[in-house]
């Protein structure tokens, strides 16, 4: 598998650090209570299809990208800047 | 039919035409007082020992596909007893005993060969981790042994105990650990729940869970709709997307795990080895192949296949540990679905639907729980109460951070397991 990076362009995934679900990037308020910071921190989609994920540029240039992909086929579909996306509907 | 030197005598001498199918093929029903959703070895073992401790065999089993297609036919097959924590340590206990009756009970061959299980350790920390780690093993009553690396000279010999980064200085055997034939410990548990009225119920996927005022009624299928008193949702990597039939988001997140097995060689592996610190572990398989396997690709994934860049590191750290190995050929590899959790440990519960249960969560750990899980599982359908063994495993844990099982101390949060 390999993705774009959108600062690198196209890379081995071996550069990139995996984080998890790009839903982290909507991060409740502090005070938003314990079933809102469970979900947030704990349940997940986990869609079997089309998913966006974060994952960390680590051997690159350290940027944090939001990668639209498919987790049946591993098709990557699209992947972009976090700083870009985040406070959208991921 | 029962099994027996008998009858396989008696088959043999009769050009074995009077084998019969290990299970019948019945269409559902409209009603059942039990639904399991999952044909796999969790599945089945729940649904045997409903049958078996309960006697409730009113029940159908829904598998999507056919038995021993998913998870329980591609992990590596071993069997052990070695957690450290409490919650953990008593349900593998627990497991491990059940394993050691589970021939005479199925009256099935699952090949359980207790060859021991060595975990391999490289440093001070490391060593007194593992003596740990040993002691709860033996405070719960099972087995453990320190080996030194001089004892391991002596039984593994092949071991590459001087590597430059990993020298092999010991390691924690557990001699009750081994094997089993994964496809025949699902064959196994099928043709026993079949022999006591379950109905196993294959090519049959679930669409829809039928929930009214907050109490399970049935499911939608494939093959119709199936009404139920109690419904038992045990798919493994597939969870999130069963339980989201009944609203629910389950703190899982399905990961791909790859494993491989080579051509077959003469008897060379005689236990189950384990490598952490390379994220490798082998055994041999009675036809003589390599079953060995690594660590998670660590992205989420339903494709039942790895990639490329996993594959080379447990080859390498394989290379590492016993660079013999290397002349065989790689046969096949393949991937499996695993349903991570933030702690990396199961949930054995009840859900907040009255009559739906849910068992999911084993990670890559799932195989050797095969019977304890369904034990449990069937134990908490049928009475309402946990099993002691597995009552640690609660869904809400993690809301409320009291009961975690964190084994592996790297944290409750996912892609951290």
């Amino acid at each position: 598998m390999r993705l774009t990076c959108p600062i690198c362009g196209d890379r081995d995934r071996r550069e990139f650090y995996y984080q998890g679900a790009a839903s982290i990037l909507n991060r409740p308020d502090p005070d938003a209570g314990i079933d809102t910071w469970d979900d947030y921190l704990h349940n997940r989609d986990n869609p079997a299809g089309l998913t966006q994920d974060l994952w960390y540029h680590e051997a690159g240039c350290s940027s944090w990208i939001v990668v639209t992909r498919n987790t049946v086929t591993h098709e990557v579909i699209k992947t972009a800047l976090a700083q870009t996306v985040k406070g959208q509907n991921t | 039919m029962r099994f027996s030197a008998l009858e396989i005598l008696k088959q043999g001498l009769t050009g074995n035409k009077g084998w019969t199918p290990h299970w019948r093929d019945p269409a559902p029903k409209s009603d059942y007082d039990v639904i399991i959703i999952g044909g796999g070895g969790h599945g089945l073992s729940t649904a045997y020992y409903l049958a078996k401790n309960h006697g409730i065999t009113n029940v159908a089993v829904l598998e999507k596909g056919y038995i021993g297609s998913g998870n329980v036919g591609r992990n590596t097959t071993i069997v052990r007893a070695n957690y450290g924590l409490p919650g953990n340590s008593e349900f593998y206990s627990h497991s491990l005993k059940l394993w050691e009756g589970l021939e005479p009970d199925l009256n099935y061959n699952v090949m359980h060969s207790q060859r021991g299980i060595i975990n391999l350790f490289h440093s001070d920390g490391q060593r007194d981790a593992f003596v740990r780690r040993g002691n709860a093993m033996r405070n719960q009553g099972d087995d453990a042994e320190l080996l030194s690396r001089d004892d391991l000279r002596k039984m593994v010999p092949y071991l590459n105990f001087d590597n430059a980064r990993f020298p092999v200085r010991g390691g924690l055997m557990q001699r009750r650990g081994g094997t089993a034939r994964h496809d025949a410990v699902v064959w196994g548990y099928a043709r026993g729940a079949d022999q006591r009225g379950v109905d196993i119920i294959q090519n049959c996927e679930v669409t829809g869970i039928d929930i009214e005022n907050g109490v399970v009624k049935g499911v939608q299928t494939t093959r119709g709709a199936i009404r139920a008193k109690k419904v038992g949702i045990v798919v493994a990597g597939r969870s999130s997307q069963v339980a989201a039939m009944a609203g629910m988001r389950l703190p899982i997140e399905s990961h791909i795990l790859q494993a491989f097995v080579t051509e077959g060689i003469k008897p060379a592996i005689d236990h189950v080895i384990s490598f952490g610190m390379g994220h490798f572990y082998i055994s041999q398989s009675d036809k003589g192949g390599l079953v060995f396997g690594g660590d998670l690709d660590f992205y989420a994934s339903y494709a039942q296949r790895g990639n490329l860049p996993m594959a080379e590191h447990v080859m390498e750290a394989g290379m590492a540990l016993m660079p013999a190995i290397g002349k065989a050929k790689v046969l096949r590899s393949w991937g499996g679905i695993m349903d991570m959790t933030p702690d990396g440990s199961p949930i054995i519960d009840k859900t907040h639907i009255d009559g739906l249960f849910l068992d999911a969560g084993w990670c890559y750990g799932g195989f050797k729980a095969v019977p304890g899980s369904g034990y449990s599982f069937a134990h908490l359908m049928a009475t309402g109460n946990h099993h002691e063994p597995a009552a640690r495993f609660r869904l809400d844990r993690f809301k409320t951070g009291v009961g975690l099982m964190d084994e592996e101390g790297t944290g409750s949060q996912h892609n951290l397991h």
